[in-house]
């Protein structure tokens, strides 16, 4: 009754192959990973130290640290997030509480995608045109900052979208049929549950927006600056920049230093990354419905 | 006195009518029940009345409802109105707040910052709502995770603490067990002292349990309106309603 035919015998073997086949394929995706991070860590690991981390380039740099391209990358991201963050959240609520389905919030919608869809080197022109040149703030933080709050925008309004509508609508009709605003109801019932993914969003951008070179090299980022920027209208050195220059501009170049330069960067992003996963499985295990 | 009157009301989304033909009067202090299968337009008379229908872009409300005397049509502070009328839904709402901050919201809302004068009001209507002596050790703890019988009496322990005039119950019953429910059924036939209410379910001896009078919504009309022992016992006017609470149907 249970012997196998022709056809079972013949289906398990199917199963067999696909199933090993469709493992191998997954299997070569860690690879890139694997080599990329083994790569970086065996070069760069030596050139890293304290002295590496906290101090300037010297000897036309190839030799010293990376400290003012390390701060000038912190500094662009603290003001890109200062300019997206109330913006991008302000937008999103909008978007999911108040605005109604016509043709000018999906026209919004499809705005933000394709804002989204810009490649970085265009959103890089059009910070050089709208805040180095037309708002005049030269090539400076500020500029370099907004170019690369305007690209990262989508991010945070999307996260933001979404995890507002993760929230359950029958808790804003109970509110609203207490008499509650929407506002009250965005306020006390909607934001606190959603706070959550809104703060995993805006980590994800700070990962993101920390490794752009395109938008910065244009609007703020320096080649080399051998004094640290004293406010938002100077320009600065970043990592991303600093990068690319030590590896392709500069002759004579220590083979290890960009290496080094790389796994800095690196380590910063995975570290945010690796926040931001934590954080959504702390929270998600808070979880209140 | 009537509190809520209602003449020819028409509900409609986009096309379809959902509602049409229903005047009948609710006095105060009366405990009115809505019976009728599903689809009968029940829970849209419901949201006409605390004009829910300003969040629904397809539904359209004809005909009047007069709620102490007053237009709702004709109310631009709606606020005010839904403050005064507590709503209570077939599935339990729990929000995920803590179990105090949910009773307290409503007043909250209202402006009442005074920790005293909340907890007054959060033990009043938990007590009343019969759930104070399950919760008053864990207060802090989430609203939402209570079970469902719970939850349900917390969410009419937060109807109470907006201090209702009308208080609309639709199907309170479905997710609750039946001990929970002869407890809120308690409930509210010790509230009509105090408020009028609107029952509307699909359990025909619910209604007969506690309404004074009924109405039997089928297919959208209000099909009959009487005295809720005539609508078992007595004269009706349409066979469908006999029909319908004997069980024939529906």
């Amino acid at each position: 009754m249970f012997e196998s035919t022709e056809l079972n015998r013949r289906n398990e073997t199917r199963q067999k192959l696909f199933r090993i086949g469709l493992g191998t394929m997954t299997g070569i995706l860690i690879l890139p990973v694997v080599l990329i991070m083994s790569t970086l860590i065996y070069k760069g690991a030596p050139v890293i130290s304290f002295e590496f981390l906290f101090t300037g380039p010297t000897k036309g740099m190839t030799a010293g640290g990376i400290f003012p391209a390390l701060l000038g990358t912190i500094l662009l991201v603290v003001v890109a997030l200062l300019a997206s963050v109330p913006l991008g959240i302000a937008a999103a609520i909008y978007l999911s509480e108040y605005a109604s389905d016509n043709w000018f919030t999906r026209a919004i919608n499809l705005a933000i995608i394709n804002l989204a869809g810009v490649p970085s080197i265009v959103h890089a022109l059009f910070g050089v045109g709208a805040f180095v040149i037309f708002f005049k703030f030269g090539t400076s933080i500020l500029a370099a900052s907004l170019t690369l709050a305007i690209m990262t925008l989508p991010v945070v309004i999307v996260a933001t979208r979404e995890s507002l509508q993760a929230v359950p609508m029958a808790f804003r009709e109970a509110c609203w049929n207490m008499g509650a605003t929407r506002w009250q109801t965005i306020r006390r019932v909607v934001l606190p549950n959603a706070v959550t993914g809104i703060l995993t969003g805006v980590i994800l951008e700070v990962s993101r927006t920390s490794g752009e070179t395109a938008p910065i090299m244009f609007t703020g980022a320096a080649f080399f600056l051998p004094l640290l920027p004293q406010g938002v209208l100077d320009q600065t050195m970043a990592l991303s920049l600093h990068l690319f220059v030590v590896s392709t501009q500069v002759p004579n170049m220590p083979e290890q230093l960009p290496f080094g330069v790389a796994l800095v960067l690196i380590s910063m992003v995975l570290l945010m990354n690796s926040l931001s996963i934590a954080l959504r499985m702390y929270l998600r295990g808070k979880k209140k419905w | 006195m009537v509190k809520l009157s209602v003449s020819d009301l028409q509900i409609r989304y986009g096309g379809a009518t959902a509602l049409e033909g229903v005047s009948f009067d609710i006095q105060e202090h009366e405990i009115f029940g809505i019976i009728g299968p599903a689809n009968a337009g029940k829970t849209s008379f419901l949201k006409a009345v605390n004009r829910m229908d300003m969040f629904d872009p397809d539904m359209r409300v004809d005909g009047k409802i007069v709620f102490n005397d007053v237009d709702v049509s004709k109310i631009r502070n709606v606020y005010g109105l839904r403050r005064r009328i507590g709503v209570v839904f077939p599935l339990p709402v729990g929000l995920p707040l803590s179990i105090y901050d949910n009773v307290a919201l409503s007043p909250r809302l209202n402006g009442q910052k005074k920790k005293a004068e909340l907890d007054i009001i959060v033990e009043r209507c938990l007590t009343r709502a019969a759930l104070w002596d399950e919760v008053k050790d864990r207060l802090d703890s989430l609203g939402s995770l209570l079970s469902g019988g719970q939850q349900q009496r917390l969410t009419i322990a937060r109807a109470l603490s907006q201090d209702p005039e009308l208080l609309m119950l639709d199907e309170f019953s479905i997710a609750v067990d039946p001990v929970t429910t002869m407890r809120i059924e308690d409930v509210l036939k010790e509230l009509r002292k105090e408020v009028t209410i609107i029952l509307v379910t699909n359990l025909v001896q619910q209604a007969r349990r506690l309404a004074d009078r009924t109405a039997f919504f089928l297919e959208g009309q209000c099909v009959e309106v009487g005295m809720t022992e005539d609508l078992f016992t007595g004269e009706v006017k349409d066979q469908r309603t006999r029909d319908y609470v004997e069980g024939r149907f529906g």
